[in-house]
């Protein structure tokens, strides 16, 4: 059964106030989730007066801003600030998203900041997300042929094969959507959740790939794929766009009429 | 990973979309549904214990909270017979755009509220 509240140890306290120090005209108040593993205590959440005139138009440019000025022990994972590595995913005003490619002027009011949600907290705004790439691994995301490597021929794709990738070979694997299905967050251990199941049906739907129905069949369970009911906060939330509501509901058809 | 980390906050800052609403009424609507049809069939049953066993059944449901319970059983049984329509077309493939899965979602809404004002004329022989 699933646990809908938060457990003993993961009850959000009111954290502390960082008062503006530059006497800014343009405040706004920015609510960050924090952890602390070495204090013990239960994550609390803080409240910074940032000032806006002198700010990127991120959400991260804000939480680099209150790193390098307010409180350099504020904890985010980012790399490359372009939407392309997955890195700062996180839930930002109640969708999951990439800080940097999310403007903080499309959100009204003040800013929340949590974690991806559902996930062992590490530190701060960082999850756990070892549960997800090990399902990652169990859908063996590489390329199977029956190939014996000594072949002088290279595998070829015609275009239109080649187009029936798109819009899945994108996944840049940030686990927005995964942490956004309510269906993952109380079957997390069984069910494989929307970013394993669109990568594995960008392997399904591959014209090179020769174990199509060993995939197939590996992922047709009660529970590693038809836990998907068809909610849609993942398609609602994916940072690039992509849909993997459909990708699901195309593994089902597939098993359906196969 | 040790095991006494917090858990990040899921449901408790979630922001709703018309989907999720949709699909957790989908699910309760189901449950209630369930539990409905019980009663009808006790109803249809009771018919076998003589008249007056099933006029007592009657003068329940003729109360408010009575007619009350009847017209919201309309709206559940409208919805959910909608929204599995709209399941069976993402099962056959189609309409999960973010944009048709929100039309869907509002024509479904709307459309078991008609459902249920039709309902209840023709249950008084209105139409």
């Amino acid at each position: 059964m699933a646990q809908f509240s938060l457990p003993q140890n993961s009850k959000i306290e009111v954290g502390n106030y960082f008062k503006d120090k530059t006497n800014s005209k343009n405040l706004r108040k920015i609510n960050v989730y924090r952890w602390d593993p070495s204090t013990g205590k239960n994550p609390r959440v803080d409240t910074f007066e940032v000032d806006m005139d002198n700010c990127g138009p991120k959400v991260l440019d804000i939480l680099f801003k209150i790193k390098n000025e307010i409180d350099p022990s504020l904890t985010f994972r980012r790399s490359c600030a372009h939407g392309v590595c997955g890195s700062c995913a996180m839930n930002i005003d109640g969708v999951n998203g990439l800080a940097c490619i999310k403007s903080h002027s499309d959100i009204s009011g003040d800013l929340n900041i949590y974690p991806l949600p559902h996930l062992k907290v590490v530190k701060d705004l960082i999850g756990d997300l070892t549960t997800l790439y090990k399902q990652y691994e169990s859908i063996q995301p590489w390329l199977k042929v029956d190939q014996t490597g000594q072949e002088k021929t290279e595998l070829k794709q015609s275009q239109k094969d080649r187009e029936k990738l798109d819009g899945y070979y994108e996944c840049i694997l940030c686990a927005c959507c995964s942490t956004s299905c309510p269906s993952y967050w109380w079957n997390g251990d069984k069910y494989l959740g929307p970013a394993v199941l669109l990568q594995a049906y960008r392997w399904i739907n591959d014209s090179r790939d020769g174990d199509k129905k060993e995939r197939l069949k590996k992922v047709a369970d009660e529970l590693k794929l038809y836990r998907c009911h068809t909610i849609m906060n993942c398609t609602n939330s994916c940072p690039k766009g992509l849909n993997p509501a459909k990708a699901i509901g195309s593994i089902k058809k597939m098993l359906a009429t196969s | 990973m040790q095991n006494n980390n917090p858990l990040s906050p899921h449901l408790q800052i979630y922001k709703w979309h018309i989907s999720s609403l949709l699909s957790i009424t989908h699910r309760v609507v189901g449950v209630i549904n369930f539990f409905a049809l019980m009663a009808i069939c006790f109803w249809a049953i009771s018919l076998f214990f003589g008249e007056n066993f099933y006029r007592s059944f009657e003068i329940v449901l003729n109360t408010f909270y009575g007619k009350f319970l009847i017209i919201s059983l309309c709206w559940t049984f409208s919805f959910q017979i909608l929204n599995e329509i709209r399941h069976l077309v993402w099962d056959a493939g189609f309409g999960f755009d973010l944009k048709a899965a929100k039309i869907s979602g509002i024509f479904t809404l709307i459309g078991s509220l008609i459902l249920t004002i039709l309902f209840y004329l023709a249950g008084r022989n209105f139409i």
